[in-house]
């Protein structure tokens, strides 16, 4: 067994954190580049160009490139290989984001449900555990705001709703969505499973890089003909009119019971953070 | 594009009746910082008949909840955040003499309404530009509800604000009116 000590976790998750927020990926910054080349609407461009220069300016200052730095949803990959020593890997966890909420000066947005009270250091984060092969382990962040986390769903569908069925609801959602979630957007989709794997599938779609090929070419081309529709909404960035509403859409599938086709949308804005580490 | 009109509150009457969905506008001066925490308090103490902690008549409150500021910093990152959530207050605000609000989204007919019998406008700054928005607030004082963090209403200075009008008295909406062109 390969001992991994928490004080690993707690600086990586950390570390992760401050870096998520402040450093779009240079996926999205060839997906704002590509957008602004095909946008029609002069009001759309100008939004593009904002929002390029302001992840510019995250990079630059060390700022977070939105003020929402999200609940910290994190994507915890264990080897079986892999004991954890010197305390428990979740604490270690929540640790890390309380310190890199606080050193990074990120907002913190966790708070009680009801009474609204902050819990005053962005935990507890939203943690994701697979066991996996092997004697390491992937960390995973990726902070998500609650104005395109508002504008998602899980439907459960009729299997006789099929593909056509499902294409309907993924773009009245974006119709619906509007402005809300700051467009362009990236549309997570999970098909399948059940209640709670759907909305899952979804949200790992978004880790997928942007502009990159879906594995599976039946979802491929669902991907293709989701994107065509969405865009056609006329939506634009900012939801002030235009030709890009999503930078792209991303389907994740797995089987499900013969009685259910579930569908989840998972909305995600252009502040696509997600910042991974092996240890 | 359209002129740039540059404005500082208090707004006037005049001065929002002026204004037309689709404007462009560069705020300078002293505006708020509330978003649903904040509102929720505000329309509480006016349910109670209480005095409020800002001057409502003829301000601008910024639907915004800040990262904490760097050393060095007014603010940290300030973009707006979605409008729909304080819908349920915003009328209330509006009939005190609120007249500005500053988010991003589309907002309920109720406010619309309000807008329009009040004499309200809406703007929008760019969502997810959090950062270079920053850039234009010079000053951040906590005024009230320091207890909510990054919910505490501010006051803040701007200087050349970038907003767009998104409903005006007239009862016109950009979200609605800007997709029509490009939809297919």
């Amino acid at each position: 067994m390969r001992e991994i000590n928490i004080s690993e976790v707690v600086k990586t998750v950390s570390r992760l954190c401050v870096d998520a927020n402040c450093n779009l990926g240079a996926d999205m910054f060839r997906a704002l580049d590509r957008a602004a080349a095909i946008e029609e609407s002069p009001t759309g461009k100008d939004g593009i160009a904002q929002l390029k220069e302001n992840a510019e300016i995250a990079i630059r200052d060390q700022v977070p490139i939105c003020q929402d730095t999200g609940l910290a949803v994190i994507f915890a990959e264990l080897g079986q290989e892999v004991r954890i020593v010197g305390g428990n890997l979740e604490e270690a966890i929540n640790e890390g984001v309380r310190q890199g909420y606080l050193e990074g000066y990120l907002r913190k947005s966790a708070c009680h449900p009801f009474t609204r009270a902050n819990t005053g250091d962005n935990t507890p984060a939203i943690i994701h555990y697979s066991l996996v092969a092997g004697d390491a382990l992937k960390l995973t962040v990726a902070p998500k705001g609650g104005g395109s986390e508002n504008m998602s769903k899980v439907v459960m569908l009729k299997p006789a709703d099929g593909i056509a069925g499902i294409k309907e609801q993924v773009v009245e959602w974006v119709r619906q969505a509007g402005g809300n979630p700051c467009p362009p957007t990236i549309v997570g989709v999970g098909i399948g499973g059940n209640f709670e794997r759907s909305a899952l599938l979804a949200k790992e779609a978004l880790l997928r890089e942007v502009g990159s090929v879906n594995p599976d070419s039946e979802l491929q081309v669902l991907e293709d003909e989701l994107m065509e529709a969405i865009n056609n909404l006329g939506v634009g960035p900012q939801g002030l009119g235009g030709r890009v509403t999503s930078f792209a859409v991303h389907v994740k599938m797995q089987p499900c019971h013969i009685a259910s086709l579930p569908l989840a949308i998972n909305i995600q804005c252009h502040a696509a953070r997600h910042k991974e580490a092996v240890l | 594009m359209e002129n740039i009109i540059r404005l500082t509150p208090p707004l006037s009457e005049e001065t929002v009746a002026s204004l037309k969905s689709g404007d462009r506008v560069l705020i300078t001066g002293t505006i708020y910082t509330g978003r649903d925490a904040a509102h929720k308090r505000l329309v509480d103490l006016l349910e109670k008949g209480e005095a409020l902690p800002i001057p409502l008549k003829g301000e601008i409150i910024y639907f915004v909840g800040p990262t904490p500021a760097k050393p060095g910093k007014a603010i940290g990152s300030a973009g707006p955040t979605t409008s729909y959530r304080m819908d349920s207050y915003s009328p209330r605000l509006l009939a005190e003499g609120l007249k500005g609000m500053i988010g991003k989204g589309g907002r309920s007919l109720e406010v619309r309404e309000a807008i329009k019998k009040h004499h309200g406008i809406y703007f929008a700054a760019t969502g997810g530009a959090g950062a270079l928005l920053a850039q234009r607030i010079k000053k951040a004082e906590v005024v009230a509800y320091e207890d909510l963090g990054p919910e505490a209403i501010r006051r803040i200075e701007v200087e050349d604000f970038p907003v767009v009008v998104i409903n005006d008295i007239h009862g016109n909406d950009l979200y609605e009116q800007g997709v029509i062109p490009y939809k297919r």
